[in-house]
């Protein structure tokens, strides 16, 4: 069997990966309550002093853990997010008016960034319907059935964290830390992977990738969490 | 007439009764082989009071399919639960992304789902994510489970301080509208019906107007209305 051409290398040290995020960008950020955060990259996010980010991620993690930092070092201008009840930097911030907070339902989350990343106009959902969430947005009625519209959501970068990552970028989960990260993967105009281990082509079984590297823009390797 | 003498009144019940009460009841709802998503708090105490033979598929809706406990020495980093605490997957279990994860939820593949509640009315709508001004966690994944899954149980003490929990029409933001099938509190289990509340059942431990004092809404009472213990 032939091995995929490795036109350039993906790899690049966590300076040069932030580098490529600017003040002011929208940022996703896989992960769930910290697990399957990429530590190493919103540890240099935070060092690289950038402020003013959009950040779409489906919680803020706990006081002190994993993308928390981001909120704690008041890098946000606004988040996008389905639960923030574990970090309570949120919601000082929100109550003092310098962080906006657009609250939505986690499986709503997954489908909009999916939606942003598969080409769709966005997803109709029930999920929402005469909550404070449907306020604003079109209802539309199928076969007898109301959803309510969601659009897509993109993000200038993604930063996405893998346990086994391959110099192509094909990536392997551990556990539950698959979680945002898959569908954040293929929503950003730029995708950045954290591998906690990089391994070489060909290490990962192609039925064992579960984002295929053509999604990945640049790696980072990371420090091994146990 | 005389009061029954295992009778205990409301304040003589301490929390961790309580709490029981309602999870012993929760778990006769269940049945074997039920996909179940059980929300933070009191509804994880569910599954030690499954009856024999009864053994139910748990989510973990953060990508855990036949999520199960863990013990300290086999705390990973890499397996939680969906409020962030070390968790495991059982033999024959399957990790899941939070799309496949939710399209499990919202598609009506999950048989039940039991969660707590700050208030739920006749109407069965379901508030449980927001106090304005006061508390705004988030929802998480509670709005998609609560329209995705075949049943919704609420699970929760009647009255919040003794103020009713349980009313005519909510008045907080919803989580859903008209999804609430059956409220299990320590005082009474009630049925959602198309016309209103029943109480089906009771805690011996209370007559009917005390549950009804109890809640804020109209309640009728079914034919027969057996112990819920």
């Amino acid at each position: 069997m032939s091995t995929a051409t490795v036109t350039g290398s993906k790899v690049v040290s966590m300076a040069e990966a932030v580098s490529r995020v600017q003040p002011g960008m929208t940022v996703m950020i896989g992960g769930f309550m910290g697990c399957g955060n990429p530590h190493g990259l919103v540890e240099a996010l935070c060092v690289a002093g950038l402020t003013d980010l959009t950040l779409i991620a489906t919680d803020t993690s706990r006081a002190g853990f994993g993308i928390a930092k981001l909120v704690e070092q008041r890098r946000l201008r606004k988040l996008y997010a389905s639960h923030v009840g574990l970090n309570p930097a949120v919601a000082a911030q929100l109550n003092a008016g310098e962080l906006e907070v657009e609250l939505v339902p986690q499986g709503t989350l997954a489908e909009r960034i999916r939606a942003g990343g598969a080409g769709l106009g966005g997803v109709l959902t029930p999920t929402g319907l005469g909550t404070p969430v449907a306020d604003g947005k079109p209802v539309i009625e199928v076969d007898g059935r109301r959803f309510l519209l969601e659009k897509p959501l993109r993000a200038d970068v993604a930063l996405i964290a893998g346990s086994t990552i391959d110099r192509l970028g094909n990536v392997w989960y551990r556990g539950t830390t698959r979680n945002f990260n898959t569908v954040m993967a293929t929503a950003a105009d730029l995708v950045i992977a954290e591998a906690e281990h990089l391994v070489e082509v060909g290490a990962i079984a192609p039925e064992n990738v579960v984002t295929p590297g053509v999604l990945v823009d640049l790696i980072v390797e990371g420090d091994e969490l146990a | 007439m005389t009061a029954p003498t295992s009778a205990v009144s409301h304040a003589s019940l301490d929390r961790a009764q309580v709490r029981e009460i309602i999870a012993r009841r929760v778990a006769r709802e269940l049945k074997d082989g039920d996909f179940v998503n059980l929300g933070i708090g009191l509804p994880t105490e569910v599954p030690q009071y499954l009856p024999d033979g009864v053994q139910v598929v748990l989510e973990s809706e953060n990508g855990i399919v036949y999520a199960g406990s863990c013990t300290t020495e086999h705390i990973s980093p890499y397996v939680v639960d969906a409020g962030g605490q070390p968790a495991s997957c059982l033999v024959g279990g399957a990790f899941i992304d939070s799309a496949t994860s939710f399209g499990l939820i919202r598609g009506g593949h999950m048989d039940a789902t039991v969660l707590g509640a700050l208030q739920v009315d006749a109407a069965g709508n379901l508030a449980s994510w927001i106090i304005p001004g006061k508390l705004m966690p988030g929802m998480g994944g509670a709005m998609d489970l609560v329209v995705g899954a075949k049943r919704v149980v609420v699970a929760m003490e009647h009255t919040q301080k003794g103020s009713p929990k349980i009313l005519a029409a909510c008045t907080l933001p919803l989580t859903a509208v008209a999804c609430v099938d059956l409220i299990v509190t320590e005082m009474a289990v009630i049925r959602v019906t198309p016309s209103g509340l029943l109480l089906t059942e009771i805690n011996p431990a209370f007559t009917v107007d005390e549950v009804r004092s109890a809640t804020g809404a109209e309640l009728a009472v079914a034919e027969l209305v057996v112990p819920m213990l």
